[in-house]
């Protein structure tokens, strides 16, 4: 158990490593060079070549690779030459509006998700299990874009019921996380269903039905503990996709979080502040999914055991 | 044949393949079909307010915010949105089959080390890697396309990779390897052919993908690059129209949502024909 978990943590540390690695290329080495960008257009070579020594750019790739990794483990993620402001505060300013909306949008998706994959596994086979299949294809074919913007028309302009975008009030959460949750619950339904219709097929769901408990009973204490397992390490992938998604949401819907500052920043072509915001996500997505396989043996005692 | 003949027996695989055989059809022949040229404007292509055309007279699918014609627009964009999507998914589809098998047979270092690199790529959240590549390289049909593919092989290499470990293990390559057949005479020859259902699976699922990636990209501006129309780009540049203008957006997003859904359906169909253990399950 402890071995499992020391080594899921090294992993997991290895993987951030090498994520830091790539961004580092990707910011410092492959754009055109930083220090023409700095200096303008109309700069003297020599003033370039003096932002060049001064952001150490003269110095040999693994230096200055050791230089980015110091810096970074202090919390400094870089500096937006165009916004004139540290991405990193740039970043945290924006966190709070973010993780509002992603567990909002996760309690939603989890909750049309399973409800309907649960729904769909019970009626296995007729109507109601097709038109819910169907349903969930039609969500994971969806791009965010058209369903935020399909959604804000029908009822932000035409039925009125929320505010068209913004933020503030908790009425100006609901479409934006409505929109995540249901482009995400498609997925959920489905492999909540798979997942339903393995553990109902078990010899113990058989004894249970032959002592005449009710589906339903059968469902809430003894499938769904069970049904759940495959769910948890989901959560963990689910919030790589959840970054992605944020990024067109938030930006049509206005929503102030980190999000929108990559779509403005894509729109100036900012790249420390994408770069941050692409750092920020994947140490989200390496945590989100530690912490999965870390609560995965308590929820699943068959893990303990191996 | 008869796998062939089972798919097209499920009405959603069918339906699903008529819509793809014709868009696919309407972008090849496009300038047959389409009844203007796409890019021009005209004059009475704008109301006397300036303002968009509704469908239905002179222009079927009404005009766009410059006055051009929507349909013309998106049988040409339905030519960009397929072409990205089909180079895209190629590339990645050979990536992350190459990757996953040569993995999956070696084993050893080069083998973990190749997996752990796309544990690595796994990490990166696939719209903002896109997005990141985008903004350095300044795109052009095929950069978006390669970027795409970039972010996309990583999937197909871990699916590939599982089932070549175990492919690897069975007598019969052992046997052959015993006989004597080089290392790529085994991969080639007897290990890939046991991949190919799984990697048509996911090359038809790939596409699904793959087209929304460029529609998204190109919705966020830096996807394929106007006057050349893409399903993505005609959402992104008449965007600011959608309240009095519906049309312009959700014509051509009803458009990305049923081709994505169709290869999506048509995946799906393959993957339970071909592997009956999952039939019904997933």
């Amino acid at each position: 158990m402890i071995g499992y978990l020391s080594r899921r943590i090294a992993q997991s540390l290895l993987i951030l490593l090498g994520v830091s690695f790539i961004t580092f290329l990707l910011l410092y080495i492959l754009p055109a060079d930083p220090a023409v960008q700095i200096a303008g257009r109309s700069a003297t070579p020599e003033t370039v070549a003096n932002i060049r020594s001064q952001l150490g750019l003269d110095q040999p790739l693994f230096i200055q690779y050791f230089h980015y990794m110091t810096n970074l483990l202090q919390g400094d993620l870089g500096r937006s030459y165009l916004q004139k402001s540290e991405v990193s505060s740039l970043i945290l300013s924006r966190l709070g509006p973010t993780l509002t909306l992603m567990l909002t949008a996760i309690a939603i998706e989890l909750l049309i998700g399973l409800t309907l994959g649960i729904l769909a596994a019970m009626n296995r086979g007729k109507v109601v299990d097709k038109v819910l299949m169907v349903l969930s294809f039609i969500s994971v074919s969806a791009p965010q874009f058209i369903a935020s913007i399909l959604i804000l028309y029908i009822f932000a302009v035409k039925l009125g019921w929320f505010p068209i975008g913004g933020y503030g009030t908790p009425a100006h959460l609901v479409l934006p996380a409505l929109t995540l949750g249901l482009l995400g619950s498609g997925w959920y339904s489905r492999v909540m269903r798979s997942s339903m219709l393995d553990v109902l097929r078990q010899d113990y769901i058989r004894t249970a039905r032959a002592k005449g408990a009710p589906m339903l009973r059968i469902i809430r204490v003894h499938a769904f503990k069970n049904a759940i397992i495959p769910i948890i390490a989901m959560i963990g992938l689910d919030i790589g996709i959840f970054m992605s998604g944020i990024v067109v949401v938030e930006s049509v819907f206005g929503w102030p979080g980190i999000g929108q500052l990559a779509w403005q920043a894509i729109q100036r072509v900012d790249i420390p502040i994408i770069m941050g915001v692409t750092l920020v996500s994947a140490i989200a997505i390496v945590l989100g999914n530690l912490i999965a396989d870390l609560i995965a043996p308590f929820v699943d005692p068959r893990i303990r055991v191996n | 044949m008869t796998t062939f003949r089972r798919i097209l027996r499920r009405k959603s695989a069918l339906l699903s393949l008529i819509f793809i055989t014709i868009i696919t059809t309407a972008a090849i022949i496009a300038p047959l079909i389409s009844p203007f040229s796409p890019n021009e404007q005209f004059k009475d292509g704008l109301s006397l307010q300036g303002a968009p055309i509704a469908p239905g007279g002179n222009y079927l699918f009404g005009t766009d915010l410059l006055g051009r014609d929507l349909l013309s627009r998106l049988i040409y964009g339905a030519r960009t949105s397929l072409t990205v999507g089909i180079i895209a998914n190629g590339v990645a589809v050979i990536v992350g089959t190459t990757v996953g098998i040569i993995a999956g047979y070696s084993k050893g270092r080069v083998g973990a080390l190749m997996m752990r690199f796309t544990d690595l790529m796994m990490a990166f959240p696939a719209l903002l890697l896109a997005i990141t590549l985008a903004a350095i390289f300044s795109p052009s049909l095929l950069i978006v396309a390669l970027v795409i593919a970039m972010v996309n092989w990583v999937q197909i290499a871990r699916v590939v990779y599982s089932q070549a470990v175990s492919i690897s293990e069975r007598e019969f390559v052992t046997a052959t390897r015993g006989l004597g057949a080089t290392n790529s005479r085994v991969l080639t020859r007897h290990i890939l052919p046991h991949l190919l259902p799984t990697v048509l699976v996911y090359a038809t699922l790939g596409i699904a993908t793959t087209v929304l990636l460029e529609a998204t990209l190109s919705f966020l501006g830096i996807g394929v690059r106007p006057p050349t129309p893409s399903w993505g780009n005609i959402i992104f540049e008449n965007q600011t129209y959608f309240i009095t203008a519906p049309w312009l957006v959700f014509i051509p997003g009803t458009l990305i949502i049923l081709l994505a859904l169709s290869f999506n359906l048509l995946g799906d169909a393959l993957r339970d024909e071909l592997d009956p253990t999952q039939r019904g399950l997933s």
